[in-house]
């Protein structure tokens, strides 16, 4: 058993929530870059270089690059030769959260669904936690923007329809969500599983680094396809109009019923947020 | 689209009739923040026959919950929410005065039908953009509702706020017109 403290968990989830919201990914940056290139609409070519400027500001500032400084997601896989010590292990976590969303200047962005009162210190986290063989403890943080969040959604759709169906429901997902996600967007698609399941291979999908193939050749198929048909719709930087509407689609596959066919489409805005460690 | 006009709070009427979609404006003066919340809370007062507590006139309402403000900064980052959240409360707004609104994300009809009837206009700001947008704050002071935090009215002053116009009192949308020209879909 190889042990790990309450407190350096603590400190880790706090750091790691403050350097998600400050410092943009070099992966998305580059694929902004790209994409101010490809842009034909002055106003998304301009609406892009201003994403580009903002990140550097929040890095240069160390300030959130973006006020939606998000519900704390957190991914943990936990080998299953780690013994924590000195406190629970979820507990490090919301402790971490409060810690970096105060020390950070974050905004404290949870709230009671029927009052809509703050809780204060944005806990709770939503944890997704797996066990895995081995003896260390991975730790991804991952602040999740209420806006694209809006935007996402679960379909249980026919067997029937198929592959074809299943790329139509993502389009029209997409188009639906037209300007109020802040594209360019990264689009995290579920298949298979179950309803919760679907939702949680779609939000793991928005991990991936932008730039990188799907290890699935069909897969790999479907997304450059989905990516091009979702360019197509031509709502571009802002929605204001334009070629970037998306950076990337990024799918996950999993088996499922044999009554069903569910597919979940999480929509991640261009702030997609996301360090982990490895104790 | 290209050039730039400068504009100042509070808005007339011909301020707001000289604009057009697309057209990129840098705004300064005061501007006040309110979101889903307050909203809430300046209906009631409205349906209660109360004051609000702001003078709405000629005014621009931003949508934005800022981030906490580092020591020594007027605020944190600063960039729109979704306004789509606030289009049932808009148009009573708009009857009573309001200027301008600043956010992200189409409108309903209801809205773009409001600013063609009370000449108002809706800007949009880059979302996603706050740490850029939080530098046009000059001066940022809590007016209404603390116990909101991040959703109190703030009392804004701004300087070179980069806005596009994206409805106007032709009751045109930007949104709708630029996803024409882009789009490769059949149009529906």
């Amino acid at each position: 058993m190889r042990e790990i403290g309450f407190e350096k968990i603590v400190e880790t989830v706090s750091r790691l929530f403050i350097e998600a919201n400050t410092e943009l990914g070099e992966d998305v940056l580059d694929a902004i870059r790209k994409a101010k290139d490809m842009e034909e609409s002055p106003t998304g070519k301009e609406v892009l270089a201003e994403l580009l400027e903002n990140a550097r500001i929040a890095k240069e500032e160390q300030v959130p690059m973006c006020q939606d400084t998000g519900l704390a997601v957190v991914f943990v896989e936990m080998g299953q030769d780690v013994h924590i010590v000195g406190g629970h292990l979820y507990e490090a976590i919301q402790e971490g959260v409060r810690r970096g969303y105060r020390d950070g200047y974050l905004r404290k962005s949870a709230c009671h669904p029927f009052t809509r009162a703050n809780t204060g210190d944005n806990t709770p986290a939503i944890i997704h936690m797996e066990l895995v063989p081995g003896d260390r403890l991975k730790i991804i943080a991952m602040p999740k923007g209420g806006g694209s969040e809006n935007m996402s959604a679960v379909a249980m759709l026919t067997p029937s329809v198929g592959k074809p169906g299943i790329m139509d429901y993502v389009v029209k997902r997409v188009k639906e969500a037209g300007s109020n996600p802040c594209p360019p967007v990264i689009v995290g698609v579920g298949i298979g599983g179950t309803l919760e399941k679907a939702a949680i291979l779609a939000k793991r999908a928005l991990l991936r680094r932008l730039g990188s193939s799907n290890p699935d050749p069909e897969l790999d198929q479907m997304e450059r396809e989905l990516l091009e048909r979702i360019n197509d719709l031509g709502i571009g930087p802002q929605g204001y109009g334009g070629r970037i509407t998306a950076l990337g689609v990024f799918i996950e596959m999993m088996p499922c019923h044999i009554a069903s066919l569910p597919v979940a489409v999480n929509i991640q805005c261009h702030a997609a947020r996301h360090k982990e460690a490895v104790l | 689209m290209g050039e730039i006009l400068r504009l100042q709070t509070p808005l007339r009427d011909e301020d707001v009739e000289a604009l057009r979609i697309g057209q990129k404006v840098l705004l300064s003066g005061v501007v006040y923040t309110a979101r889903d919340a307050a909203h809430r809370r300046m209906m009631d007062l409205i349906e209660a026959g109360k004051p609000l507590p702001i003078d709405i006139k000629g005014q621009v309402i931003y949508y934005v919950g800022p981030a906490p403000a580092k020591p020594g900064r007027p605020i944190g980052s600063a960039g729109p929410t979704t306004s789509y959240r606030m289009d049932v409360y808009s148009p009573k707004l708009l009857e009573l005065g309001l200027k301008g609104m600043i956010g992200k994300g189409k409108r309903s009809k209801e809205v773009i039908d409001a600013l063609v009837r009370y000449k108002g206009v809706y800007f949009g700001a880059t979302g996603g953009a706050g740490a850029l947008l939080a530098r046009s704050v000059l001066e940022a002071e809590v007016v209404a509702y603390e116990d909101l935090g991040p959703e109190a009215i703030r009392r804004l002053v701004v300087r070179d706020l980069p806005l596009i116009v994206v409805n106007d009192v032709l009751g045109q949308d930007l949104y709708e017109e630029g996803v024409k020209r882009y789009s490769r879909q059949p149009q529906a």
